[in-house]
């Protein structure tokens, strides 16, 4: 597997009446063909903002303004608008929260489904139709016939949700990214809806960036994670080592704060205290100092940076209480290197 | 949808019927009647009664009524009482030119509204926005004697570059050059008004459905600017720019009444003022009737727009 | 809820509740037919219990417990609550009631008038219903402030200067200013973060212990129900499907709708990915247009043909389920 993406250290910042405000800061990730990767965190931290930088879809007042986006080795951090048209829906499409609105009310399912097909893949208006039908099986609608001349408000969220998915995966794109898909879909409809996931990553080893709130979702679908709090990434690892061996506070705070249908019956929730800081007073140091029950009087100074650790997979954190193991691990490496 | 139609045609002869009674008795209510206006002041009491007679004017006002609209319905608008001549025939006379200068003014003023309106909304809060909408303003705002007095004065009177008013050369050959010369300045006035209404509802139609999670998911696709503003959000934000052409339709039979005195245009605005000052009932009553058929069309046509527009609105 | 439940007087009573919203169409609106949201829905809640109310959307769980308070006028049925028939009282006397039901929002923020000091939001209801002074009722939105851990000097803020959860623990001292014995709890937590959630979730079982409340909980997050409820009652499509103790529901689920719902959960353990999961294919159908017989049988994958023709009754003392072959019988 190579890599695909490769998100360096991204800053996105908003303009705004009164000054910048700094939404995103310092996430960086990588992806290869085929991977799955979730970015977990509450409203706030920056999942969706770091999605829409990748596209370039942000508000007109947003924009990257540090680091890199590398995909294939282009830096869509500093690609034009131009660049960025023939890269949307072809190599990298998206799919949205909302099924109800994100669907234009006034054109048909064929109209929004082939207008991508034919602008990218070059098909003539029948050929277009002809495999925007296919696509549509390919999700799971029936009567696909009928359904490409209908409007979307004929058909339920679920419907949309699969039209939707039809639409981004229609160009055969090398990555997919997925802003919280099934947040707003009845459960036994978000069990079909990731189910068709599974199954189409399978067919086409479409690289795939989720992001969503629901931890559930993320053992469900995901190959590595990347936990974010406050426009940062605060312990990223696979899926495995993620829910088996959780070390940031926060990650740990989100995961016993669930209520699960599994969870024992008089277990009590533990809740993390207080809420997320806004994005126009960041705290200087570490961004949870105020709700974290480990916090240090270095903590609220200082900023802990994205570092690894020793563990059975790539695991980093970003948090003082592992700087021995942090230590350690570039000791480690330090060697390595100097023996190769 | 034919049956929505067909319905709707059928609740507008209760309320064509209900807007003739009472045009019928205001214009009644009103002091003054057309034999006053008409005959000599030297007349004497009896001459004026035996011209009321003759003109059934001494009847009471439902008799009269019962008359007008038993001749209406034969297809007969009556004669005017100051001309003598078939109320229809005048008509036809004035509706030519008042639906060419508000139908060239309409389509003038949302050719240019429409575009600005969008470029408006795209690029809102920048220079081009406000410039359009500072002008908007002024055009919603200018009364219409007043802009018409002044490019008179500007445009007519000191440059020459135009005629004054009146809608060919007195003695002229009546073509289209000539009608067209005519036709700038007051255009420009109507125009100004129209566009400057228009410009704001497409602005904040524009600008509300740029917003929308669906213009996102057409950027996602990689379609173009053009596409994205001219295929996806300009069909989303016709409704409002529906319902404003709606309201705009009456005026092309109405809303020039001002301006054509301004510039004394031939039309339907000159008629009414002329038959107001004459008390010329029968023209006034066949004047109302036409505004409020046109009015009850307009506002059909505005709802059978809204359905082409908006798969999701059915009238079934 | 320590006692056995058939020694206990129910504290509010529901008897084949329904609520039919009618389809008008035409010039003169006629009725050409009814969405049912909820069709003949019985249950009882007893004093100090919550009784979760679970269902995918469409279910009528909401129009359920806003039938409770009277937010809407029921179609038919009785809820007795203190001797009274609630859904058969006039207006007048059910705002004498109010005191003693309340109701918390899932969207907090939309429930508060924006204009107005949460202090004055607070007293609103205390002055409304005559019940105190000013001075009285000013010193209740401070106890009752510090109940719900907000403080006090928050009185004088608006309501947008709240975060979610802060909003919500205002929604919830407006219902507690009252002293009521029931509060309907309609999605209080699905609008809010995971990690507020919680915070919500022990202050609502907290104030349950300390001032012996009585909960309707509605909500579609599964593990906030069982979080907070004694009992739950599945619904579907305006119907009732089952009807259980916590435990049973989730250890012993007799429907097959129950069961699919239970199964439909991610679970957050990347281990079980690969477990075999019952995935149900379809949408629910639309309440206007119910499935003849059960309504769940379009979905069903152990649907036989008395299924399609003839409606399940809800049976069952303890545990009631409206299935003709309910799971323990299934498996026999």
């Amino acid at each position: 597997m190579s890599e695909l993406l490769k998100v360096d250290k991204i800053k996105t910042e908003f303009q705004t009446d009164k000054g910048p405000v700094t939404s995103v800061d310092e996430v960086s990730f990588d992806l290869k063909e085929g991977e799955t990767i979730c970015l977990v965190g509450e409203s706030g931290c920056g999942k969706s903002v770091t999605s829409l930088s990748i596209m370039h879809l942000l508000d007109r007042n947003g924009s990257v303004t540090e680091g890199s986006i590398l995909f294939e080795d282009k830096d869509l951090a500093k690609a034009t608008e131009a660049q960025m048209r023939k890269i949307r829906g072809n190599d990298i499409s998206m799919i949205f929260q909302e099924p109800m609105t994100s669907l234009n009310p006034v054109l048909t399912i064929g109209d929004q489904l082939t207008e991508g097909i034919r602008l990218h893949m070059k098909y003539s208006k029948s050929e277009a139709k002809k495999y925007a039908i296919e696509m549509l099986k390919k999700v799971g609608i029936p009567r696909a016939e009928g359904i490409i001349d209908e409007y979307p408000h004929k058909l339920s969220g679920g419907m949309r949700q699969r039209v939707m998915i039809a639409m981004a995966l229609s160009c055969k794109p090398k990555l997919l990214i997925a802003d919280e898909p099934t947040t707003a879909l009845d459960v036994t409809i978000q069990a079909q809806i990731l189910e068709l996931m599974k199954k189409l990553r399978e067919e086409s080893n479409t690289a795939i960036i989720l992001i969503t709130h629901d931890l559930g979702v993320v053992a469900e679908m995901a190959d590595k994670v990347a936990v974010m709090y406050a426009g940062q990434v605060v312990e990223e690892t696979d899926v495995y080592t993620l829910f088996d061996n959780p070390k940031h506070p926060y990650t740990l705070g989100l995961m016993e704060s669930i209520p699960h249908i599994t969870n024992p019956d008089d277990m009590r929730l533990t809740s993390i205290p207080g809420s997320v800081p806004s994005a126009r007073n960041m705290p200087k140091g570490c961004r949870f100092y105020d709700r974290c029950p480990h916090a240090m009087e270095r903590c609220l100074a200082e900023k802990p940076e994205l570092k690894s650790i020793e563990d059975k997979q790539a695991h980093s954190i970003r948090c003082f209480l592992y700087e021995n193991e942090e230590k350690d691990y570039e000791k480690k490496h330090a060697e390595k290197e100097v023996s190769s | 949808m034919l049956q929505y139609i067909i319905r709707r045609i059928l609740i507008a002869i209760p309320v064509l019927f209900g807007v003739t009674v009472l045009n019928f008795l205001i214009i009644n209510l009103a002091p003054g009647n057309p034999v006053d206006m008409m005959v000599n002041p030297s007349a004497t009491p009896a001459q004026l009664a035996a011209t009321k007679h003759a003109l059934g004017l001494d009847q009471p006002v439902w008799v009269q009524y019962w008359n007008w609209l038993v001749q209406l319905l034969h297809g007969n608008l009556g004669f005017s009482y100051s001309t003598r001549e078939p109320v229809t025939q005048i008509l036809m006379a004035h509706v030519g030119p008042t639906v060419l200068l508000m139908g060239v003014s309409l389509i003038v003023g949302y050719l240019i509204a429409i575009p600005l309106g969008i470029i408006c909304a795209r690029k809102q809060n920048s220079w081009i926005d406000y410039i359009v909408t500072g002008f908007s303003f002024f055009g919603i705002s200018v009364p219409h004697f007043f802009l018409g007095l002044g490019v008179i004065y500007v445009f007519a009177s000191k440059l020459l570059w135009f005629p004054t008013g009146s809608m060919n050369t007195l003695g002229g050959d009546g073509s289209f050059i000539d009608t067209f010369n005519h036709l700038v300045l007051p255009v420009l006035v109507l125009a100004t008004g129209i566009g400057g209404n228009m410009v704001r509802y497409v602005r904040s139609s524009m600008l509300d459905v740029l917003g929308k999670d669906y213009l996102r998911t057409a950027k996602a696709k990689g379609l173009s600017q053009f596409l994205i503003t001219n295929k996806h959000a300009l069909r989303n934000s016709l409704i409002p720019i529906i319902t404003v052409i709606g309201i705009d339709i009456p005026l092309l039979i109405g809303g020039a009444i001002v301006t054509e005195q301004v510039f004394q245009w031939p039309g339907l605005g000159l008629l009414t003022i002329q038959s107001i000052t004459s008390r010329d009932y029968s023209t006034l009553m066949a004047i109302n009737l036409l505004a409020a058929c046109t009015v009850l069309f307009a506002n059909l046509l505005t709802d059978i727009l809204y359905a082409v527009a908006d798969p999701r609105i059915r009238y079934d | 809820m320590n006692m056995p439940l058939d020694q206990v007087k129910p504290l509010l009573q529901v008897k084949h509740l329904k609520k039919y919203y009618p389809i008008k169409k035409g010039v003169i609106s006629k009725t050409v037919g009814y969405v049912k949201a909820v069709d003949d829905v019985s249950f009882d809640i007893y004093p100090g219990e919550t009784m979760g109310i679970v269902g995918e959307s469409g279910c009528g769980k909401s129009t359920t417990g806003r039938s409770l308070v009277r937010l809407e006028d029921p179609t038919a049925g009785q809820i007795i609550f203190q001797g009274k028939d609630l859904a058969n009282i006039s207006h007048k006397e059910m705002r004498k009631l109010r005191t003693d039901l309340q109701i918390i929002f899932q969207d907090p923020y939309s429930s508060l008038n924006p204009r107005k000091r949460i202090g004055d939001l607070l007293a609103e209801p205390l002055l409304a219903h005559k019940l105190a002074t000013k001075e009285e009722a000013d010193k209740k939105v401070n106890e009752i402030m510090e109940i719900v851990g907000l403080p006090k000097q928050y009185k004088n803020r608006y309501p947008h200067q709240f975060s979610g959860g802060q909003r919500q623990r205002i929604g919830i001292a407006r219902a507690l200013m009252l002293r009521p014995k029931l509060i309907i709890c309609d999605e209080p937590v699905s609008a809010l973060d995971v990690s507020i959630q919680a915070q919500v979730l022990n202050l609502l079982k907290d104030l349950q212990k300390s001032l012996n409340l009585t909960y309707v909980f509605i909500a579609h997050g599964l593990g906030a129900v069982k979080y907070i409820s004694d009992r739950i009652t599945v619904m579907y499509l305006g119907k009732v499907m089952e009807l259980a103790t916590t435990r049973d529901i989730f250890e012993n689920p007799k429907h097959p709708y129950t069961e699919i719902l239970l199964n439909a959960y991610p679970i957050p353990n990347p281990h079980e990915r690969n477990r075999n999961q019952m995935v149900i294919e379809g949408d629910v159908p639309s309440p206007a247009n119910p499935p003849k017989g059960c309504v769940f049988h379009t979905r069903c994958p152990f649907a036989k043909d008395i299924c399609r023709e003839k409606a399940p009754e809800l049976t069952g003392k303890a545990h009631l389920v409206a299935c003709h072959f309910p799971i323990d019988e299934r498996n026999a």
